[in-house]
């Protein structure tokens, strides 16, 4: 056990220190960070003037949604069943539905639209109804006050009581007036994504692995190894090690993607915020009281939570399940294919030999791509199902699913799967590997592998 | 005592057997030379002691009992294909692999500075092993073979890629290493070396061990009874003077410097060979012919491979 350790901290060390390491582990969270933050960014900056309905069943926020540079705004008179059947012949952009409550003040509202909903729109909708709710909250108290109430109650007693936030739900809406979770989308992105990543994963870190096995085959230090520890020891530390690595580098990744992505889009929506709130807060706010409402205004004018599209429907993911399962089938399926890739390794003398026998390795990868496509259309059909069980392309394929909701079940199964197919592969791995290492200056054919396995011992 | 036994032992690869009922004992202490053709199966041999490969068949005994995987650690070995990881640098490298070998890290450390130190070679401790060159590789890779003080010793060619200087320390560094109780196998193809270091040879060719034992009783066994001899003295022919039955393999009759090589039949000695040389003819000097191991191994292998064809 002592060996295996020292070899995976070898493999690790030599790796994590790396410039190439480093680099990456850099750029890839800014890379990622603005496909996510970039399209964010051009949703505020879109310029032509939307039409969007309100449909307020309370009347409390009548005329009081103002037309913006952004936006024109009309109010509906109807229900809300005839309003979304009437909405695709609007031609309007969204509808902002306000539900009607029978005691307590509105704090939710529902923005349909047939595109996922501009974060703008959303920042506005909240700010006018949050502070709308807040104004007939303190005006309340204010006249509470004024009619002898004989405690006195302090200003921040006042503001923490009307502190209100308000809920919006974004729909997606049909052709037909069907409503949809607008959610769809970025479960199908993400999907891909952590497909497209494990694919990623895999080819790197199996690479790398083996690269690192021709390293020690042509530097000739092989055997002074195997003299130490057992060929098998070696090919699993190695393994170890690089999937070390890997860990490592996605862990970073994803902590540095969400500190960039958090901290750009709170700017981002701050200074919206700032933008579009304070004049209006003023200019509407009568002076009752200096005091309260010089603290109204420092209220509003703190950063809100962002309310970002992408990140609200980031939340809506079970996030421990996602990472969970992507660091399952990601160690897993990374530790299937290395064992393939040190095998090849062994086996060649150089990497320019190493084609023919990528090959058969890369087709049940790129197989598993190729019918992503197919497979986010439909996430539970037969395809779907039989591509995400079997093992050498279960990674990718369960990954795309698991997004979309994947039964108990079946990701047991694919997992269970998975594992044989690791134990398989590394077996017969170790196989070719213990007599390729050995061997230089040979032309190796598949005939040639298939007389390694056979050999016993 | 033998350290190390091997018993019949035979290993198969797919289209040829390398090893076939092989076995050699290496006695406690002393410097067994293997010897052999290239292919012979030497290195076959060599990687079944190290444990890298099983045998087919046979045994293998250390010490009287069976060769366990934990053994590894008493073995020290220098294989002939070496080498070291390029973008490593020489000190990390080095206690890596000591690591490997089982000692603790304090002791490696420890062990590794002061063979640095011996060998002069203390600067290179944080350099990359590609900037040095090969002959540098080489002895970090001995005393990487050697710090863990292993009780077995096996050198593959050891002296390839050593310059005169160093092919000498290394010598003495092998020699020093016997003379603190470690038992040694040198196989090698430097027969001047063998000839130098070596207390006991096998010699195996296409799988088979042809000769094995004591060099000194070897080359007692390949003695022919024949002499060289220097002398002064008239222009005479040596054929008129020596008895029929002597066989006169060489004659340099050069007035400055005139030498002979008789071969004497069984039962003859260097007297015999005298006594009619003497009324003529001032001997300078007489030395028997010894064998040298390059003869002898040349010899038995052509022999060897000869016989078959004959006796089919």
């Amino acid at each position: 056990m002592r060996k295996i350790f020292l070899i995976i901290r070898r493999e690790y060390l030599t790796r994590v220190k790396q410039r190439s390491f480093i680099v990456m582990t850099i750029l890839g969270p800014l890379l990622m960070a603005a496909t996510i933050v970039i399209p964010v960014y051009l949703a505020t900056r879109a310029n032509e003037t939307k039409s969007v309905s309100i449909l307020d069943e309370t009347g409390i926020f009548f005329e009081k949604f103002h037309d913006s540079e952004n936006f024109k705004f009309h109010y509906l008179v109807s229900d809300i069943q005839s309003a979304k059947k009437s909405f695709a012949q609007s031609g309007d952009y969204a509808l902002v539905y306000v539900p009607k409550t029978e005691v307590t003040l509105p704090t939710n509202a529902i923005i349909y639209a047939e595109n996922t909903v501009n974060i703008s729109l959303q920042t506005y909708v909240k700010n006018v109804m949050g502070k709308q709710i807040e104004e007939l909250k303190l005006q309340a108290k204010l006249r509470d006050l004024q009619t002898g109430n004989k405690e006195p109650i302090s200003v921040d007693d006042i503001l923490r009581s009307i502190k209100t936030s308000i809920d919006i739900n974004t729909l997606k809406i049909g052709e037909d007036g069907q409503e949809s979770r607008s959610y769809t989308e970025v479960n199908m992105v993400l999907g891909m994504f952590s497909g497209i990543l494990i694919y990623f994963f895999i080819f790197m870190f199996g690479s790398q692995v083996m690269r690192g096995v021709i390293e020690e085959k042509t530097s000739r230090i092989v055997e002074v190894i195997v003299s130490s520890v057992k060929p098998f020891q070696l090919m699993m530390g190695k393994i170890i090690g690089v999937g070390l690595v890997g860990l490592t580098q996605f862990l970073l990744w994803v902590v540095l993607t969400f500190g960039i992505v958090t901290v750009v889009t709170s700017a981002m929506t701050t200074k919206e915020i700032k933008d579009t709130t304070t004049g209006q807060i003023l200019k509407h706010d009568e002076p009752i009281n200096p005091v309260a409402a010089d603290a109204l205004t420092t209220v509003q004018n703190e950063p809100k939570q962002g309310t970002n599209e992408v990140l609200e429907a980031i939340h809506s993911v079970d996030f421990p399940v996602m990472i969970g399962s992507f660091l399952f089938f990601f160690l897993v399926g990374y530790l299937m294919y290395a064992a393939l890739f040190a095998a090849i390794g062994g086996a060649v003398d150089s990497e320019a030999d190493t084609q023919q026998f990528m090959f058969p390795i890369t087709i049940p990868l790129i197989l598993a791509l190729v019918l992503s496509q197919v497979i986010i259309q439909d996430p539970d059909g037969p395809l779907s199902f039989w591509f995400s069980i079997i093992p050498l392309t279960s990674p990718v394929v369960m990954m795309i699913r698991i997004p979309f909701g994947v039964s108990f079940l079946q990701v047991i199964l694919s997992m269970a799967l998975l594992i044989l197919g690791f134990l398989g592969t590394t077996w017969l791995a170790a196989k070719i590997y213990r007599t390729g290492i050995l061997m230089y200056g040979k032309k190796v054919n598949y005939k040639e592998l298939w007389k390694w396995i056979r050999f016993k011992n | 005592m033998d350290l190390l036994t091997a018993q019949a032992v035979s290993k198969q690869f797919s289209n040829h057997k390398a090893l076939d009922q092989v076995t050699i004992s290496v006695p406690q202490g002393c410097i067994f030379g293997l010897l052999g053709p290239n292919g012979a199966g030497k290195t076959t041999l060599i990687r079944i002691i190290n444990q890298i490969i099983a045998p087919d068949e046979g045994a293998l005994l250390l010490n009287g009992r069976k060769l366990l995987p934990d053994d590894v650690i008493s073995i020290g070995y220098l294989p002939e294909e070496r080498g070291l990881y390029k973008k490593m640098t020489v000190g990390e490298q080095a206690m890596y692999l000591a690591q490997l070998k089982g000692l603790s890290h304090h002791e490696s450390l420890q062990r590794l500075k002061f063979w640095f130190e011996k060998f002069e070679i203390n600067g290179w401790w944080n350099r990359k092993v590609e900037e040095l060159s090969k002959g540098m590789q080489q002895k970090i890779q001995f005393l990487i073979t050697i710090v863990h003080e292993p009780k077995l010793l096996i050198f593959d060619e050891p002296f390839s890629g050593f310059d005169p200087i160093n092919t000498n320390l290394l010598k003495e560094e092998i020699l020093a290493q016997k003379e603190k109780g470690a038992t040694i196998i040198l196989s090698t193809h430097n027969m001047a070396s063998v000839e130098e270091l070596c207390d006991h040879i096998a010699l195996i060719d296409r799988a088979k061990v042809i000769l094995d034992g004591p060099v000194r009783e070897i080359k007692k066994t390949y003695k022919t009874n024949s002499f060289t001899f220097s002398y002064k003295g008239a222009d005479i022919s040596l054929h008129d003077i020596l008895p029929s039955s002597f066989q006169i393999l060489e004659e340099h009759n050069d007035p400055d410097h005139r030498f002979a090589t008789v071969n004497l039949p069984v039962g003859f000695t260097p007297n015999d060979l005298l006594a009619p040389l003497l009324s003529s003819t001032t001997i300078d000097s007489l030395n028997e012919l010894i064998p040298t191991m390059n003869d002898i191994f040349i010899q038995t292998v052509t022999q060897q491979r000869t016989e078959p064809a004959t006796s089919n």
